[in-house]
């Protein structure tokens, strides 16, 4: 989700933001501060859009000018962004986390899985009567993760329709590609490219909004996910909605998948600690798990280096 | 004229002693030597040992940055695993397994670091630009993660610690007082400074410029663009892997810190402030990486806010670094017209102290609010005390930030248009230089 923000600005713009991830934490900061004062429907709809604007501002005032001077500065530009981001929102907000509870509309869990050991596995929706649960396992899907699983629906299909389907799409791609072309036919280029920004950063920070409400809104939020963004739009394809949507399910699939096996290449071996390097082959596949989309991108880009559904090669 | 006897091929070879070269690196051998015998107190000397190894990682950085044009975002692997290396082999010597003067430890670091390049860099430099950016980004954070997964190497949360006086002394040096561990360190800093600016007159050097400037240029005249890169690669890695090799004996302790990301953004940040574009820019970043490490963040709280500000100027309006700063004046001075526009830095320099003020006032005023609450609401700010409570204190500096920023405004654009000027006639009197020449 975060990620199709990114994939916009990156694929469309050929601009890689690092400050991507900031803009994520500054969503979820903004909304924080809204939904005390208008609630959060108006904030989850408000916060996007003040962040959007913030991003089409840098875009205007910083990141046009150095443009000209090639991929290098733009992105050492955001780089030291994400710094100067960071540091404002520690200082606006604190440094501990603030406790951005989801609206009541949205606690509680969405369905249950009972694992019951007789009846066996049954759900139910809505959360299950505590009865039930006395005697079963229960394991609760929240209803704040559902509906982040919506609106990373939404917002994708509501993205790919609008650059594919649309006169404004069109413009924005032309716009990418050939922007002297573009230029002649009289549309404003540097407008489009400060839109596009603009719109990335405000899809960063609705994506921000849920992930605050759903984990936790503190100052490292962004330092958490600000990596493994880039690892997906890489897997998936630099420049490919699509992509990065398989690259999100692939990295989550790979992020937690491996934290359900507790086995290592030793266990599988039975060797012994006295095998020249047993400390690397006692890890479990658990305690592997975060290295791996790591190695998968550096995998892909070995092998395929415009990503599994990528079109671009650079 | 040059050309013109080249086609005869019958010139004489005349090659003056270079008198400016070998004063420059005279004056920095003597700084070297005397700098810990002007600052002598321990924490001077503490911050100078950290400057020499700050010295050699942001040249090694830079010889991607800048020569290679590769904005690397996980340098601190090399020098972090070369850190890690040079620690155990020191712990080796201890236990007396390896026999090793512990002078050679940091080249056990360099080496190292010459081997991880060597073997990550073969992946990263497939490609240039922000695929280059981001592979190193990768294999940073593939490092980082696998040092909290192997603690044995690693040591987890508390590092590995070692001990550097081992053996007897030679000739009385035991590497027990800091300065001689200094002397050491500005000794490799020497040596390796010396190597890396001949790297750059080497065909290798000269050839990794030419691929950050025009890659398919390169290619069509024969030669492997990602050869040169994987190269520059692995001596960038070489010379980091010593500086943490020196970091590892100057500390006794390495922790998994020194392979994380913000070591391989200061490296970035620091060695941009100083001047990529320079080969002297990194020393400057270098030396500000510790100043501001050490003292701007025990002055004020907010000392990371500026430095990103601080850099985020830097990019859009100086790209060239300190170093660029420097030099475009001297060659105004040079020619003479520093009289013109001095009136224009007054106003500049006068205007900016004012915005600074007033944003700094603000700024500390937020941090102390957010910080230090519960001390009350006075605080301390250049030597007055303000009230961070107090309406007028707010509106004060609100009224000082935007009269300095109303004033900046005008004298940059004053600046601007002399300063213009003063270039341009600059270029027209070499150029006439040349045509007389």
């Amino acid at each position: 989700m975060l990620s199709s923000g990114l994939t916009l600005i990156f694929s469309m713009m050929g601009v890689l933001n690092f400050a991507h991830a900031s803009f994520y934490m500054l969503g979820a900061y903004v909304a924080y501060s809204l939904a005390k004062l208008l609630g959060f429907w108006p904030a989850l709809l408000v916060a996007p859009l003040l962040v959007g604007l913030v991003g089409a501002a840098f875009e205007r005032l910083a990141l046009r000018r150095v443009h000209k001077f090639g991929h290098v500065p733009e992105l050492l530009i955001t780089f030291g962004l994400s710094y100067v981001l960071l540091e404002l929102v520690q200082l606006i907000w604190g440094r501990t986390a603030v406790p951005f509870a989801p609206p009541a509309a949205l606690q509680g869990p969405a369905f249950s899985i009972v694992q019951h050991p007789v009846e066996g596995l049954s759900l139910v929706l809505g959360g299950a009567p505590a009865s039930v649960c006395a005697a079963a396992l229960c394991s609760n899907f929240p209803l704040t993760r559902l509906f982040m699983m919506g609106v990373a629906l939404l917002m994708l299909l509501g993205l790919w329709l609008l650059l594919t389907r649309t006169r404004i799409g069109l413009v924005i791609q032309a716009a990418l590609t050939h922007p002297e072309m573009v230029e002649a036919l009289g549309h404003n280029v540097p407008r489009v490219f400060m839109l596009v920004f603009g719109s990335g950063c405000a899809l960063a920070a609705l994506a921000g909004v849920i992930g605050g409400i759903t984990f936790v809104t503190e100052p490292t939020m962004a330092a958490l996910i600000g990596s493994i963004i880039f690892v997906v739009i890489v897997v998936g394809g630099v420049g490919s909605l699509a992509g990065a949507f398989v690259g999100s399910i692939l990295i989550g699939l790979l992020q937690t998948l491996p934290l359900t096996v507790d086995g290592s290449l030793a266990s599988l071996f039975k060797l012994g600690p006295e095998t020249f390097g047993y400390p690397i082959l006692k890890l479990t596949l658990a305690q592997v798990a975060p290295i791996l989309p790591y190695l998968l991108m550096v995998l892909i880009l070995i092998f395929r280096p415009k990503g599994l559904l990528g079109t671009r090669d650079e | 004229m040059n050309s013109r006897m080249g086609a005869h091929n019958t010139h004489y070879h005349f090659k003056p002693h270079n008198v400016g070269r070998w004063l420059v690196w005279g004056l920095f051998a003597i700084a070297l030597l005397v700098a810990p015998l002007i600052w002598t107190s321990s924490l001077s000397q503490t911050m100078l040992s950290q400057m020499g190894i700050g010295i050699i990682a942001c040249l090694a950085y830079n010889m991607l940055l800048g020569q290679g044009g590769m904005l690397s975002f996980g340098h601190a692997v090399y020098s972090g695993l070369g850190a890690f290396l040079a620690i155990h082999t020191l712990n080796q010597v201890s236990a007396g397994a390896l026999a090793l003067p512990v002078s050679l430890v940091p080249l056990v670091g360099g080496l190292a670091g010459l081997g991880f390049a060597a073997l990550f860099g073969y992946v990263s430099t497939k490609k240039a630009g922000t695929p280059f950016a981001m592979i190193t980004l990768g294999i940073g954070e593939l490092i980082w993660s696998m040092s909290l997964m192997l603690p044995e190497f690693f040591g987890g949360e508390g590092g590995i610690s070692g001990n550097r006086v081992v053996g007897k002394p030679l000739l009385g040096i035991s590497f027990g007082p800091q300065i001689q561990v200094y002397y050491l360190i500005a000794l490799y800093c020497f040596v390796c400074t010396a190597a890396m600016f001949a790297l750059t007159r080497t065909p290798l050097g000269r050839m990794l410029n030419a691929v950050r400037d025009n890659p398919e240029r390169v290619e069509f005249i024969g030669y492997d663009t990602q050869w040169v890169r994987y190269l520059a690669f692995m001596l960038s890695g070489f010379f980091a892997g010593i500086a943490g090799g020196l970091g590892a004996i100057n500390t006794e302790i390495v922790t998994a810190e020194v392979v994380g990301a913000a070591r391989s953004g200061a490296y970035l940040l620091f060695t941009f402030l100083g001047g990529a574009t320079f080969f002297f820019g990194p020393i400057i970043g270098a030396v500000l990486m510790v100043i501001a490490g050490v003292l701007l963040s025990e002055l004020t709280k907010a000392w990371l806010l500026y430095l990103g500000l601080i850099f985020l100027f830097m990019v859009a309006y100086a790209p060239g670094g300190i170093a660029s700063l420097i030099m475009m004046n001297l060659r105004v001075v040079a020619f003479g017209k520093l009289g013109r526009i001095w009136t224009a830095y007054l106003a500049l320099g006068g205007s900016a102290l004012t915005l600074l003020g007033g944003a700094g006032a603000m700024i500390e005023m937020l941090y102390h609010l957010q910080l230090n609450e519960a001390l009350g609401p006075q605080l301390n700010f250049m030597g007055t005390t303000i009230n961070a409570h107090g309406v007028d204190a707010w509106l004060g500096s609100a009224l000082v930030l935007l009269v300095g920023a109303a004033m900046f405004e005008l004298a940059r654009r004053q600046f601007k248009r002399e300063w213009d000027l003063t270039q341009e006639e600059i270029e027209k009197e070499i150029k006439r230089r040349e045509a007389l020449g």
